[in-house]
């Protein structure tokens, strides 16, 4: 068997297995894979699907991006700068560890039930570990490479845009797939709250609205589904010097 | 002896500050270069060669002294002496002509284009042009980094044990290539080593330092012509003075 083809024999099997786990079970505990199916179907009917990822997408982007605008700059220039990084660090240290879900009065009391809420709430949380990844990837980056560039006698803005940022990128890039990945679990717990639609919210009006498990379970295949596509995308820019 | 002074070190001093404690590591450092020399200097591991060669760098302001190069005195990093470490410090994100290029950010296109092929031939890259450094050896990756420096046409080249990481054979090689290089470039050339037979084999003159806190305990005039015969008895009678000089016995 083609090594490739192994993981869907895989999943294959362990979705034959919960079909027949769920009819023998006779209880109402979970939803058979058909009934999840049929929840993915019902959506489609309804023009829910791409109406709710859509919505979820949008927020994480524009969460994710203003995160990345403004904590990669601010963290390489922390990084680059010992005082300020001294003077910052307690500061970051006492935010890092709030759940972004902490967050989720304030948000709601700053603006309101929407999406700049939800957005807000994945800002926050995209912030804080690209702000540390930003700090940390010019730390890193080997002495012999700063000296190099001073020796041939650059400035502080060629220094930074030739050999810290080059540098720094393959740990940067890898930084922001991690937090993509968070992003995309905050916006569910995000949505479950502060927003109308989305698919945080599919599966808590699910749950409200008449128990529709299969549209719980349905949800949460599409979440998982497309968050593994979204570190794919990610993936497929990381960088490694050491193998070219 | 070359006539024209290149570089002067007088009276150097350096202190390294940590935890609140001061470590001296240059003492009273004096060393005269010449131009075009070769000179290589050897000392005890952990004796303050490299610190020696940051000073004269620029990258390490001394705590009293002064660095002199053509009489004026060393306050920075320049682009007229290139310093190049053990480490690899050729960028991983560049092609090989991208890393020859790296200093040469000043100069018209044309010119750079030129260098970069005289570079190359001249270090033996040619056909790894557009070859990333993962895809070199340690010893291909050491000769870019020369030809890296090179490029920008220094007056000095300062090499902190350049050729440490490599495995012998390819040192040997790498010797070799090094003189034919300097032949050709003639530039001033400091190197520290912690191989005698290394310094022995390149060098116009050595200079042995002492331990720590260190200083230029004597200079040895190599007088043999180049190629050199590692077993002719001048060769013999130099190194084993450079290794009573460092206070080890020749027998292992």
């Amino acid at each position: 068997m083609p090594v490739r083809l192994r993981p869907i024999v895989f999943i294959v099997a362990l979705l034959v297995l919960w079909h027949f786990a769920v009819i023998r079970s006779s209880t109402h505990l979970l939803p058979g894979p058909m009934e999840a199916l049929g929840g993915i179907a019902d959506l489609v009917r309804h023009g829910l699907l791409v109406k709710y990822v859509t919505a979820s997408l949008f927020r994480v982007t524009w969460g994710f991006v203003a995160a990345t605008v403004l904590a990669i700059p601010l963290g390489l220039v922390i990084g680059w700068y010992r005082r300020f990084e001294m003077a910052l660090n307690p500061l970051i240290q006492i935010f890092r560890p709030i759940s972004p879900l902490a967050w989720i009065p304030m948000a709601i009391l700053w603006f309101g039930v929407g999406d700049l809420s939800a957005v807000f709430l994945i800002f926050i949380s995209c912030f804080f570990p690209l702000l540390l990844t930003a700090i940390n990837s010019v730390q890193r980056v080997p002495a012999v490479y700063v000296n190099a560039g001073r020796n041939f006698g650059m400035g502080p803005a060629s220094l930074i845009y030739r050999v810290l940022y080059p540098a720094a990128l393959p740990q940067l890039i890898t930084g922001l797939r991690i937090t993509l990945g968070i992003a995309w679990l905050v916006v569910v717990a995000a949505e479950m709250i502060s927003v109308n639609s989305g698919l945080g919210f599919l599966i808590v009006d699910a749950r409200n609205a008449g128990n529709r498990y299969d549209l719980v379970v349905a949800g949460m295949l599409i979440i998982g589904a497309i968050g593994c596509l979204l570190d794919l995308g990610m993936g497929s820019f990381q960088l490694d010097y050491s193998e070219n | 002896m070359p006539v024209d002074t290149k570089l002067s070190a007088s009276h150097l001093n350096f202190c390294y500050k940590r935890d609140g404690k001061t470590t001296q590591v240059l003492s009273d450092v004096n060393l005269i270069v010449g131009e075009g020399e070769f000179l290589c200097i050897v000392g005890p591991s952990g004796c303050g060669k490299s610190t020696l060669l940051s000073t004269f760098a620029g990258f390490l302001s001394p705590n009293s002294g002064e660095v002199r190069i053509d009489g004026g005195v060393v306050s920075g990093p320049d682009p007229r002496r290139i310093l190049v470490f053990q480490e690899p410090g050729v960028f991983p994100w560049l092609t090989v002509e991208g890393n020859i290029e790296f200093g040469l950010f000043r100069k018209p296109r044309a010119e750079r284009q030129r260098r970069i092929a005289h570079y190359i031939e001249l270090v033996g890259l040619k056909g790894f042009e557009k070859a990333y450094p993962a895809e070199l050896s340690g010893g291909m990756k050491q000769r870019l980094e020369v030809a890296r420096a090179l490029a920008v046409n220094p007056d000095i080249l300062l090499l902190d044990e350049p050729f440490g990481a490599l495995d012998s054979i390819t040192r040997l090689t790498m010797r070799r290539e090094l003189l034919r290089i300097w032949r050709e470039e003639r530039n001033t050339v400091i190197f520290v080593t912690h191989d005698i037979d290394e310094a022995v084999q390149l060098a116009d003159r050595v200079a042995v330092m002492s331990g720590r806190p260190t200083n230029i305990q004597q200079t040895f005039l190599i007088d043999i012509e180049h190629p050199r015969d590692i077993s002719a008895p001048r060769y013999l009678e130099l190194r084993n003075a450079i290794l009573e000089e460092l206070g080890i016995a020749h027998y292992v």
